[in-house]
C-alpha cells in the first residue's frame, strides 16, 4: 500500500456518481423551490408570480388575519393533543399486544387498518360518525339515552377535537406497529433479569425498556410530527374548515390563498412561516441529536 | 447433607410439546451442579422453571425447604446470570447493581455496602460509573454476576454465561467462577453445553436429553462409567470409539478378533450377559509403543490419517471395520500408511447392550 492517503474526493467514486442525480434533484426541487418561495413572499404576486417588492407587507397582513391566527391555534391544539395521545395510545396498545396474546395478527391488522385508508376516506367516515343525524349520537339515543349529545363538529369551540378523534383513530395503528417492532427487538433476557430483580412491569417499561427504545421513538416522532404539520386533507374532507373558520389549519390557509384567493404572495408568506416554525423545532433537535454524537456514549 | 433445591416430578409443556417430563432432582447446599446436554434438550427451560420465569405444568419446586412452585422469581432467593448478559443498557454499572435493591427499598448504606463487596469480589470497582456499552464482554458478564451477587441469595443460576466470550476469556472467567464458588459456598446451578466447563466446574453433572436427566453423577463417574451409549458418546473429546460385536464366554468377539473381558466390572448382574453388545473405549485409553506389551488386548492397524493438535496427536485407523481413533503424545512421530500396534485394557472400556444401549 502507498504511504500517502488517497484523495478523499475519489473514495467511493462510483457511489458518488450514482448519487449525483438525487443530489441535483434535491438541490433544484427542495432548496431551489424553497428559496424561490421565500423570495416571492416579499412581492405582491397575485394570480401569477411577479417580482414587485413590497417588503414585509405580506407578513403584516398575514399576522393581522384572524383566519391565520385561528389556523395556528388549531394546529397547536391538534398537534399537541395528537402527539401525546397517539404516543400514549400507540404504546399502550403495543405493550398489550406484546403480552403474547392470542389472535395477535388479527388485532394488529384491525388496528393498523385505518392507517391504510387515505385521509379523505378517514375524514368522510368520521364526518358521518360524528353526525348527529346518523352517527354515534343517533345510535346511543336509539339505545334509550334520549338526551345524549355528541356532535363536536357542529360547535365551533370544539370542532377541532372532532378532527382530533379522526386523526388519532387513523394514526395510532402506525405508532403501535412501530412500537411493537421496537418492543420485539428487546432481548427477552432483559425482561427475565428485571423479573428476577423484582421490578414491577410498569417500572421496567419506564426505566429499562423505553430508554432502550430511543431510536424507535425518534423515528416515530419524526413521522408523527411531519404528519401533523402538513395536515390538510383530513380537514378538507371532514369539516372543510368549518363551522365558520373554526377548524382552519395553516396548510389549508396556504392552499386557499394560492389557488382560490389568487393571492400567491400571501400564500408564500404563510408557507414561509410554516417553514420557519418547522426549522425552529428541527434545527436545535438535529444539533442535539447528531452534532454531539461524538460525545455520546 | 441438607438439600438446597428440590425438584419433584416436574412437568413442563409448551402447548402440546412436552419439554420436561417427570423430572426429579435434588441439589445439596453449596453444591455446584452443571446441567449438560445438547442444544434443545431443555436445560434453559429447567433453569427458567427453577427461577420462576416459566410456569410449570406439574410437579413442585422447593428452595431451602420452602415450596416456591408458584412464587415470584424475586421471592425465591435466587440470582440469575444470562448468556446475553441482559444488563440494563441505559444505566451505569452501579445503576445495574442497585436497581433491584432500590426497588426493594433497602436502606442506602446497605446498598452501598453490598455494591462495594460485590465489586471488590469481581474486581469491577473502576467500572462502576461506566455504561455497559463501554465494557468488554468479559467485564459485562462480571457485572451480570455482580447483579446476582448483590441480591445476597443462596442459589445462583447461570444460563451459559460464558458462551458469548472468546476461548481465552472463557477459560479465565471459568476459573473465576470456580473461585467465587469456593469463596461464597453458594449453591450454583450452571447450564452449559461445553463439556470442559462442566468437567472442571461441577461437583455433580446432570446429563440431559429430551427433557430428562440421563445420568447424574460426579465428573469422574460420568466420564468413567457412562450409564448408556449416548452419555458415553456425548462426554469426551475426541469422542469414544465404539466397536460392535458379541459377548460369549467372557470374551467380546468381533469378527476374527476376540477381546478378553477379565477385569471389566459388570453392572447389576456382576456377570457377563451373553449377546450382541457394543464396546466403547476412549482414544486416550488406547496405548501404543512399548506399553502395548502389558495390555491384555493388542491389535495391528494401519494409520489412515493424523491430526496433530500440539499437545497430542490424534491417529485415525480401522479396527475390524470400525473407525477408531487413538490419542498419542504430541511428540510421537507417526506417518500415514505406517503400521501401528495398539493395545488397551478392557477394564477401562465400557460395554453397552446393543439393543437398549444401557451399560452392562
Ligand atoms: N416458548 C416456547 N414455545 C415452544 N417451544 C419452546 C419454547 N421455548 C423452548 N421450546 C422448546 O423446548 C425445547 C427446550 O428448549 P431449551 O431452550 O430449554 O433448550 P436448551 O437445552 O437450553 O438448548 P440450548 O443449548 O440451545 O440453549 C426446545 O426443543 C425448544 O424448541
Ligand atoms: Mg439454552
Amino acid at each position: 500500500m502507498s504511504s500517502t492517503r488517497p484523495n478523499q474526493l475519489f473514495r467511493n467514486i462510483s457511489s458518488k456518481i450514482a448519487a449525483i442525480p438525487m443530489i441535483v434533484t434535491a438541490l433544484f426541487v427542495f432548496v431551489g423551490g424553497t428559496i424561490w418561495t421565500v423570495v416571492y413572499s416579499f412581492t405582491n404576486s397575485g394570480l401569477l408570480p411577479r417580482l414587485q417588492w413590497v417588503g414585509l407587507d405580506q407578513y403584516e397582513r398575514l399576522w393581522a388575519t384572524r383566519k391565520w391566527l385561528i389556523s395556528i391555534e388549531n394546529l397547536a391544539i391538534y398537534g399537541l393533543c395528537m402527539l401525546v395521545l397517539v404516543f400514549v395510545i400507540g404504546f399502550i396498545l403495543a405493550a398489550l399486544i406484546d403480552q403474547k396474546i392470542r389472535f395477535e395478527d388479527t388485532i394488529r391488522t384491525v388496528i393498523l387498518y385505518p392507517y391504510a385508508l387515505s385521509f379523505v376516506v378517514t375524514g368522510l367516515v368520521w364526518q358521518w360518525m360524528l353526525n348527529p343525524e346518523f352517527g354515534v349520537q343517533k345510535v346511543v339515543r336509539g339505545w334509550g339515552w334520549e338526551s345524549f349529545t355528541f356532535d363536536p363538529l357542529y360547535s365551533a369551540d370544539i370542532a377541532i377535537y372532532g378532527v382530533l378523534i379522526a386523526g388519532i383513530w387513523q394514526g395510532s395503528g402506525l405508532v403501535m406497529v412501530l412500537m411493537l417492532a421496537g418492543l420485539r427487538g428487546i432481548d427477552q433476557d432483559v425482561w427475565k433479569a428485571s423479573r428476577v430483580d423484582g421490578i414491577p412491569t410498569w417500572k421496567a417499561y419506564i426505566f429499562v425498556i423505553i430508554p432502550m427504545m430511543r431510536p424507535v421513538f425518534v423515528t416515530t416522532l419524526v413521522i408523527v410530527v411531519t404528519g401533523i404539520v402538513k395536515i390538510y386533507d383530513l380537514i378538507v374532507a371532514q369539516t372543510g374548515g368549518g363551522p365558520g373558520i373554526s377548524t382552519e389549519v395553516p396548510a389549508k390557509y396556504v392552499y386557499d390563498m394560492m389557488f382560490q384567493a389568487n393571492n400567491l404572495g400571501q400564500g408564500f408568506a404563510a408557507s414561509t412561516m410554516m417553514l420557519v416554525t418547522v426549522a425552529l423545532i428541527v434545527i436545535p433537535w438535529a444539533i442535539l441529536e447528531f452534532g454531539g454524537s461524538k460525545h455520546r456514549d | 447433607m441438607q438439600n438446597s433445591v428440590e425438584i419433584k416430578n416436574l412437568d413442563l409443556q409448551f402447548g402440546a410439546v412436552k419439554v420436561l417430563q417427570n423430572l426429579n432432582l435434588e441439589i445439596g447446599k453449596g453444591e455446584f451442579l452443571v446441567l449438560l446436554g445438547s442444544s434443545g434438550c431443555g436445560k434453559s427451560t429447567l433453569l427458567n422453571c427453577i427461577a420462576g420465569l416459566l410456569d410449570v405444568s406439574g410437579g413442585q419446586i422447593h428452595i431451602n425447604d420452602r415450596n416456591v412452585t408458584w412464587a415470584e422469581p424475586s421471592d425465591r432467593g435466587i440470582g440469575m446470570v444470562f448468556q446475553s448478559y441482559a444488563l440494563y443498557p441505559q444505566m451505569t454499572v452501579e445503576g445495574n447493581l442497585s436497581f433491584g435493591l432500590k426497588n426493594a427499598k433497602l436502606p442506602k448504606p446497605e446498598i452501598a455496602k453490598r455494591i462495594k463487596h460485590a465489586s471488590e469480589v469481581l474486581q469491577i470497582e473502576p467500572l462502576l460509573k461506566r455504561k455497559p456499552a463501554a465494557l468488554s464482554g468479559g467485564q459485562r458478564q462480571r457485572v451480570a454476576i455482580g447483579r446476582a451477587l448483590v441480591r445476597d441469595v443462596d442459589v445462583f443460576l447461570f444460563d451459559e454465561p460464558l458462551s458469548n466470550l472468546d476461548a481465552k476469556l472463557r477459560a479465565d472467567l471459568r476459573v473465576e467462577i470456580k473461585r467465587l464458588h469456593h469463596k461464597l459456598q453458594n449453591t450454583m446451578i450452571y447450564v452449559t453445553h461445553d463439556q470442559i466447563e462442566a468437567m472442571t466446574l461441577a461437583d455433580r453433572i446432570a446429563i440431559m436429553r429430551g427433557g430428562q436427566i440421563m445420568q447424574l453423577g460426579s465428573p469422574d463417574e460420568i466420564y468413567g462409567q457412562p450409564i448408556n451409549k449416548y452419555v458415553a458418546d456425548f462426554i469426551g473429546s475426541p469422542s469414544m470409539n465404539f466397536l460392535e460385536g458379541n459377548i460369549k464366554n467372557g470374551t467380546f468377539e468381533m469378527g476374527e478378533l476376540s477381546i478378553p473381558l477379565d477385569g471389566y466390572e459388570f453392572g447389576d448382574t456382576g456377570a457377563a450377559t451373553e449377546g450382541a453388545a457394543t464396546m466403547g473405549i476412549r482414544p486416550e485409553h488406547v496405548v501404543t509403543g512399548e506399553l502395548v506389551e502389558s495390555t491384555p488386548f493388542q491389535v495391528d492397524v494401519e494409520v489412515n490419517l493424523i491430526e496433530p493438535t500440539g499437545s497430542d496427536t490424534l491417529v485415525d485407523c480401522e479396527v475390524a471395520g470400525h473407525h477408531f481413533r487413538v490419542r498419542m503424545d504430541g511428540q510421537s512421530r507417526v506417518s500415514v500408511g505406517e503400521k501401528l500396534r495398539l493395545g488397551f485394557a478392557p477394564a477401562r472400556a465400557s460395554l453397552f447392550d446393543a439393543k437398549t444401549e444401557l451399560r452392562l
